[in-house]
């Protein structure tokens, strides 16, 4: 078959994706109030985010919350990685199924199940119950990725470093968590940038003590348009870019 | 001379209420080239893993030149092993990967530099020790995983099936170089393999297990030329069993044995014997003789396959009553063109003294000897 | 192995995720499931008696409506991500290997970025007097506006928008596992293109279809906000439903009983997915 036609798809489908991500870029420089014309070269929106202090505080919120929830997802699931890939255990495929489940079901579904949780124990919500939410969905990502890292990983070498004469812990602390730290960074990276980009969970689990970004996003582009919009996603998409490529390096870097 | 290094008593150890190992005895001697052979499943490479210490034994002890190792921790056993896939640090360079031991001893930086040196010299990688394994070919991730075990002067190497996963030239050439290395470091080696042929060519003695049981502990040709039982025969080198039984005795010396009603005279088995005992007598494929037709001697057959193998020529017989023999003869020099058509009338035989005879077992399905 | 690591710890680490899991997972979806046979209650928000009446709501014709034409929309939407993505996954598997690193690369760039953001630059581009309006007005293709915005059509655009990657992934890792030996093998024994098609390539691309279905099918309904930001009043999905049941209505039975037929949905889709595995020789996660 001739290349040019699957090639010209290919790039069809590329401009398509990417051309709202360009406007959006461009309109973040317009100067016009409007939002749909060209009004000349200008900075204003990004200066009017940085005035808006609500806005700023919830960047912050957002930041310290995808920070924290990354964290402890990370842990977590790495500690449940390597018990799926180490131990033998009672109901080792009913925990692989239930982190299955929770990936693939409905964000939405996850979401009220933790509202009516939240509600019933008499939590507040705000950060607490966001971190809780945010832990949880990104979890099965986590102990994916890892035990990825963990399946190609050789079950014979803790037992060379202990053969050469490393204790338990050197042994962890030499062999294990070097071999496994690129899949613990891919896995906190995607638990970074899913906790700040979930709209879905923290719409229900938020609460007005801790007002996070994409909520604050979604009460301002419900209604009309607001070009300060434009701004703000400019910097989530290099933040972000910059993220992906700090993971993709991680990860092309380790791949032997 | 045949000093004991390392002494297993009464080694038992079971997985999941499934015996692997039942009551072993084994004692390494210091300096020696001992190999496990057997099936897989036999229980060798967890005899191995015992003496590394990765696993406990359920009963019985290990004890090494005097030292009991039974419960001590494997970082502080003096053995090291070698593993079956290397099981190199992928993320630690060929130099950091041999020094990852010394460095566990704390040794000071300079010694470090040198004896890794020294031990990469020894694989020939000198000029390999800034590389990351996945940077280095099957056969030089295994030195490097020599160099990584020896580096640390164990008073035992324990090999598990390293030559394993390495194609048949390399493996070749790997065998003469472990062999040099043990006589150059003049280390006890424990080498694992369930390939006959490379535990005859490597090891002063062979150990032949079966089911967690020692069939047979001996030099490889007596492993070969005189197997204790069938299992050994069978499983070390290829045998043919011819059904005889005793004709008569001959006093201390000599028994006659009736085989394929022809009546010949061997030297008397170690074990006993009785007059109309059925037994089998055991010959290798080089020890027959293949005759012509209108010989006196041996039983008639007639050729059904024939295998140009280079240096030697072999065939399959079959006898009138059924039995089939294999046969291997060397090229004669003064007939080059020497074969068998398919189908040729031949008869069968073999110089006597070069027979092994064993008794019946409970057949066909043959138990574990008793003892050798 | 086991034995390396101390009993304390391997402990620590089971009772840790164990319990994360029945409390974070386990037991908010069994709430759901006593939610959704309860009797709405102001205060409290659901009190007994037990009571089907939930599930007898959903099939009340005004919801029914709302449910049917989510679907529908849902379907339409995971339609075109799979006639789009079929093609551009298979097109994909065909570029060179350095390349294929870099456009699997920009092909999850949009994933990583904020999903409400690149709906707001849709909109952009959609509304009234957006640039789409404006670009084809000045090729001359139409004389005034059209209405896109806030119709079924935006809603569409804007899930597979957001969905195409989730299809496109599971199908290039198909793709990818498609020996070419297979499609010789195929030709080598008469088969036709057409005929190798339908017995070999859809067969073996069959699981990345259900895996990608499976991403796009279920999100599609529960997205709620891009129906909020693109499709107006009139065209909503269940998610839509089910977050005014619980957040401003308070009607909880009703949205637990709304959220268990999406969770029934997609154990029917995992189900379909792991047999199509199954088929192929693979054993289903």
């Amino acid at each position: 078959m001739s290349h040019w036609l699957p090639r010209t798809y290919l790039a069809l489908v590329y401009l398509l994706l990417y051309v709202p991500i360009a406007v959006l870029v461009v309109f973040s420089f317009n100067d016009s109030r409007t939002g749909y014309e060209w009004g000349g070269l200008s900075l204003r929106w990004y200066e009017a985010l940085f005035d808006n202090r609500a806005m700023v505080r919830a960047m912050w919120n957002s930041l310290w919350l995808a920070l924290s929830a990354a964290t402890v997802s990370t842990l977590i699931g790495a500690l449940t990685a390597l018990a799926l890939h180490r131990y033998r255990f009672r109901g080792k495929q009913i925990l692989n199924g239930m982190l299955f489940v929770v990936m693939m079901s409905p964000e939405i579904v996850l979401a009220i199940s933790l509202l009516a949780l939240f509600l019933l124990v008499g939590m507040q919500l705000g950060y607490v119950s966001l971190l809780l939410a945010h832990v949880t969905f990104c979890l099965p990502f986590v102990v994916i990725t890892v035990m990825a890292r963990l399946s190609g990983f050789d079950e014979r070498l803790p037992e060379a470093a202990r053969d050469l004469g490393a204790s338990d812990f050197v042994m962890t602390r030499t062999v294990l968590i070097p071999v496994i730290m690129p899949a613990l960074l891919a896995g906190w990276l995607l638990g970074f940038t899913l906790s700040l980009d979930d709209v879905v969970v923290s719409t229900f689990v938020s609460g007005p003590t801790y007002e996070i970004l994409p909520l604050r996003i979604y009460s301002m582009v419900r209604v009309g348009l607001k070009p300060e919009v434009n701004a703000l996603g400019t910097l989530l998409l290099v933040f972000s870019l910059v993220m992906l490529i700090l993971s993709q390096w991680i990860l092309l870097r380790s791949r032997r | 001379m045949n000093q004991t290094l390392l002494s297993l008593r009464s080694l038992s150890k079971q997985f999941d209420g499934k015996s692997i190992l039942d009551s072993l005895d084994l004692d390494i001697y210091d300096g020696e080239f001992l190999t496990l052979l057997g099936p897989s499943g036999c229980g060798k490479t967890t005899l191995l893993r015992l003496m590394a210490g990765f696993e406990h034994p359920d009963a019985g002890s290990i004890t090494l030149a005097g030292q009991d190792l039974t419960h001590t921790a494997p970082e502080h056993r003096p053995l090291n092993t070698v593993f079956q896939n290397y099981a190199l640090f992928p993320h630690m360079t060929v130099f950091d990967n041999v020094a990852y031991g010394l460095k566990m001893e704390k040794r000071p930086k300079e010694e470090i530099r040198q004896r890794v040196e020294e031990a990469l010299a020894m694989v020939q990688l000198e000029d390999f020790a800034g590389r990351k394994p996945h940077q280095l070919s099957g056969g030089q991730q295994q030195r490097v995983a020599i160099a990584r075990a020896v580096v640390k002067r164990p008073k035992v190497l324990l090999l598990d099936e390293p030559l394993s996963a390495l194609d048949y030239k390399l493996r070749r050439t790997m065998q003469v170089e472990l062999k040099r290395l043990q006589r150059e470091l003049g280390i006890t080696f424990v080498f694992v393999t369930h390939d006959q042929e490379e535990a005859l060519s490597m090891s002063d003695r062979v150990v032949v297990l079966k089911d967690g049981l020692i069939q047979q502990l001996g030099t490889p040709r007596e492993v070969y030329e005189r197997p204790a039982n069938l299992f050994t025969a069978r499983f070390v080198g290829e045998t043919n069993f011819f059904p005889g039984h005793v004709d008569r005795a001959n006093g201390d010396e000599t028994i006659t044995v009736d085989v394929f009603g022809l009546k010949r005279t061997f030297r008397k088995p170690d074990f006993p014997v009785s007059e109309g005992q059925p037994l089998h007598v055991l010959l290798r494929p080089e020890d027959i003789r293949v005759l012509a037709p209108d010989d006196a001697d041996g039983v008639p057959g007639k050729v059904v396959e024939r295998n140009y193998k280079g240096s030697t020529l072999d065939s399959v017989i079959h006898l009138a009553d059924g039995t089939e023999v294999l046969a291997s003869e060397f090229f004669d020099e003064d007939d080059p063109a020497f074969d068998y058509r398919l189908g040729e009338p031949v008869r069968v035989s073999w110089v006597d003294g070069w027979e092994w005879l064993l008794p019946q077992e409970g057949e066909p399905e043959q138990e574990a000897a008793t003892d050798a | 192995m086991r034995n390396l690591m101390q009993q304390p710890f391997r402990t620590a680490v089971l009772v840790l995720v164990w319990g994360w899991l029945l409390f974070l997972v386990l037991a908010p979806n069994l709430l759901v499931v006593g939610a959704s046979v309860m009797t709405r209650s102001p205060g409290t928000f659901i009190s007994l008696p037990l009571t089907l009446d939930a599930y007898r709501q959903l099939f009340d014709p005004l919801y029914l409506e709302v449910f049917l034409h989510s679907l529908y929309m849902a379907a339409v939407t995971t339609t075109v991500c799979l006639l789009i993505g079929y093609p551009f996954a298979w097109s994909l598997s065909k570029v060179g290997k350095q390349r294929q690193v870099l456009l699997i690369f920009l092909l999850i760039v949009p994933f990583w970025t904020n999903s409400l953001v690149r709906t707001y630059a849709l909109k952009l581009i959609l509304a009234t007097n957006g640039l789409l309006n404006s670009a084809l007005m000045s090729l001359g293709w139409i004389d005034e506006p059209v209405q896109m915005l806030y119709t079924e059509g935006a809603v569409v655009i804007g899930l597979v928008y957001l969905l195409l990657p989730f299809m496109i992934l599971p199908l290039y890792s198909v793709f990818e596992d498609l020996r070419e030996d297979l499609l010789r093998a195929s030709h080598d024994l008469g088969a036709g293109r057409f005929s190798t098609f339908i017995h070999v390539i859809v067969p073996m691309t069959l699981p990345g279809v259900l895996a990608g279905i499976m991403l796009v099918l279920l999100p599609a309904m529960g997205l709620f906000f891009v129906p909020d930001i693109l499709g107006g009043s009139r065209n909503l999905l269940v998610g839509n439903v089910i977050k005014n049941q619980f957040l401003d209505a308070r009607n909880w039975p009703f949205g637990a009983a709304a959220s268990i037929m999406l969770t029934l949905a997609m154990a029917f889709l995992m189900f379909a997915h792991r047999l199509s595995k199954r088929r192929i020789g693979e054993d289903g996660v």
